[in-house]
């Protein structure tokens, strides 16, 4: 395998993008981490994207993508993972430029949501659960994670305060993100005072329907250090599946998917998970960031709700999460987010991430993840 | 509306709590499977749900799918069955404030949802307090 370097990145304003088409949306990105990569040739795209068909009734983005972005007839591939089609298409990206079968790959995530009423966008995103025995009976996203919250409250006395904090730090953090949905501060009041969603959960809790895309270019390293480009790679990468339904799992106060990728990708870098500098990880709802550090190892099982009212998750905290306010205030367009997770860690070890730069950062880690933990994808990235 | 052998298939499961039991380690697949996710077996025998359970989660859902805003909000569970199969489901003929977990169950066969004025009407089964 050859060791691989990310050398372009791209990313615009998310948010909800009414002017602006998902193909609009795409180029607009991808030409930026183009533009940023330096280079006028690509081998091969891959793009991450949840679901365009019931999003904005398009499939065929291969040909969609490739087309606007005038690189036909390039190679192109989507793939689907639910809100880790990013996160997936990192990996085959990754993949392909480690095996030898293409040197340059643009790697894409996109999703347009806002073309849809809110009740069809909440449909569109079920269909990551079980639709026959989860979805066939009521359940939506929001009650599938206030069920698991539920039951990590229950065993380990994970407070309804520790909750809400995970979105005051986001926040906190997206504040600093121009390029985030909603980069204002929020407390824990407001969050405690917002609409019920699923109980527990309420509205600041969950992240929210956006437009994006993110967009990063690979190449083998040695082609990277020749451009005399600021060189980080991917070191590790590990993915990891589990059972469709919330039902099936064993402890349902446990993301076993993530906890097998994490060790997968830091096993392929030769690092510890206390090596790593920063993380940027999948908050789709406040409870998942608690279950993703602890299933991540950062803190002990049971303790992630501990962890982020003590600080340590915090931006100046031993282990930030999320420094670019995570899915809650960046946004959540699902199939770029686990592209745009690995842009936020290359701006973070290139030191090019302003007000929300943690300081010295050598070693980043993104985790991305569809349905409630049925996939996970985790990755490591360092700073040459 | 989806395709009627998209409802009709799912009958035995959802009307008659229809499982496939793993004839080499005794699993209880519901719904049925091809391969024991246990030992790998691909023979099953057929059984019956157990009809009562332990809730192990449950949420209050106040932000509903359109086919059921007419219902919200209600409750759904995860309940441990007496057999050790967990299930999804709505619990109903309760108040919320009684919902908790280790709250004994037991299965109802009841309406899930309709659609429209003359649509389907769509069945399976819901948690009641045992
Ligand atoms: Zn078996």
């Amino acid at each position: 395998m050859r060791d691989v370097a990310v050398i372009g990145i791209g990313m615009t304003k998310w948010g909800e993008l009414w002017e602006k088409s998902l193909r609009t949306i795409f180029v607009e990105t991808a030409l930026l981490a183009i533009d940023d990569a330096g280079v006028d040739r690509l081998d091969s795209m891959v793009v991450g994207c949840m679901s365009s068909g019931l999003f904005i009734g398009q499939e065929h983005l291969t040909s969609l993508l490739s087309d606007y972005l005038g690189k036909n007839p390039v190679p192109a591939a989507r793939v689907e993972s639910a809100c880790s089609s990013g996160g997936l298409a990192l990996r085959q990206g990754f993949i392909e430029v480690a095996s030898g079968m293409s040197d340059i790959v643009l790697v894409g995530g996109v999703e347009k949501m806002t073309d849809v009423t809110g009740c069809e966008a909440t449909y569109a995103l079920g269909t990551a659960a079980d639709q026959e025995y989860e979805g066939y009976h009521g359940l939506t996203f929001p009650a599938l994670y206030a069920m698991m919250a539920v039951a990590h409250m229950h065993k380990y006395g994970t407070t309804r305060e520790q909750l809400a904090m995970v979105a005051v730090k986001n926040h906190e953090n997206g504040s600093k993100n121009p390029l985030a949905q909603f980069p204002f501060k929020i407390s824990v009041e407001a969050v405690l005072q917002s609409v019920l969603v699923a109980d527990p959960l309420h509205i600041l809790d969950c992240s929210p329907i956006t437009d994006g895309a993110a967009a990063v270019i690979l190449c083998p390293a040695d082609m990277a250090k020749k451009m005399k480009k600021p060189v980080v790679r991917i070191t590790g990468s590990g993915h990891a599946t589990d059972t469709i339904a919330l039902s099936s799992r064993k402890d349902m106060a446990w993301l076993e998917s993530t906890h097998l990728a994490g060790q997968k990708a830091l096993a392929m870098a030769g690092q510890k998970i206390g090596d790593i500098d920063l993380f940027e990880v999948h908050d789709c709802f406040t409870i998942a960031e608690i279950m993703i550090t602890e299933a991540l190892g950062l803190v002990e099982q049971g303790r992630g709700g501990k962890a982020v009212e003590e600080g340590l998750t915090a931006l100046k905290g031993k282990f930030p999460v999320n420094p670019s306010g995570g899915l809650k205030a960046k946004g959540h367009p699902v199939g770029a987010t686990g592209v745009a997770q690995a842009v936020e860690v290359i701006k973070q070890l290139r030191g090019e991430a302003g007000e929300r730069q943690v300081k010295g950062a050598k070693r980043g880690l993104t985790q991305n993840m569809g349905g409630t933990g049925g996939s996970s994808l985790v990755h490591v990235f360092e700073a040459d | 509306m989806p395709n009627p052998s998209k409802y009709w298939r799912e009958i035995p499961q959802r009307y008659r709590l229809e499982a496939g039991k793993c004839t080499k380690c005794g699993f209880i697949a519901f719904p049925p499977r091809l391969v024991c996710p246990q030992c790998g077996n691909r023979k099953f025998e057929k059984t019956k749900l157990a009809d009562s359970g332990t809730i192990l989660t449950f949420t209050i859902i106040r932000v509903p799918p359109h086919q059921f805003e007419d219902q919200a909000p209600y409750a759904v569970g995860i309940a441990e069955l007496d057999d050790g199969v967990r299930l999804t489901a709505q619990i109903v003929d309760c108040d919320s404030g009684v919902l908790k977990i280790g709250m004994r169950v037991r299965i109802e066969f009841r309406k899930i949802y309709e659609e429209g004025a003359a649509g389907v009407i769509y069945y399976g089964y819901k948690f009641v307090p045992a």
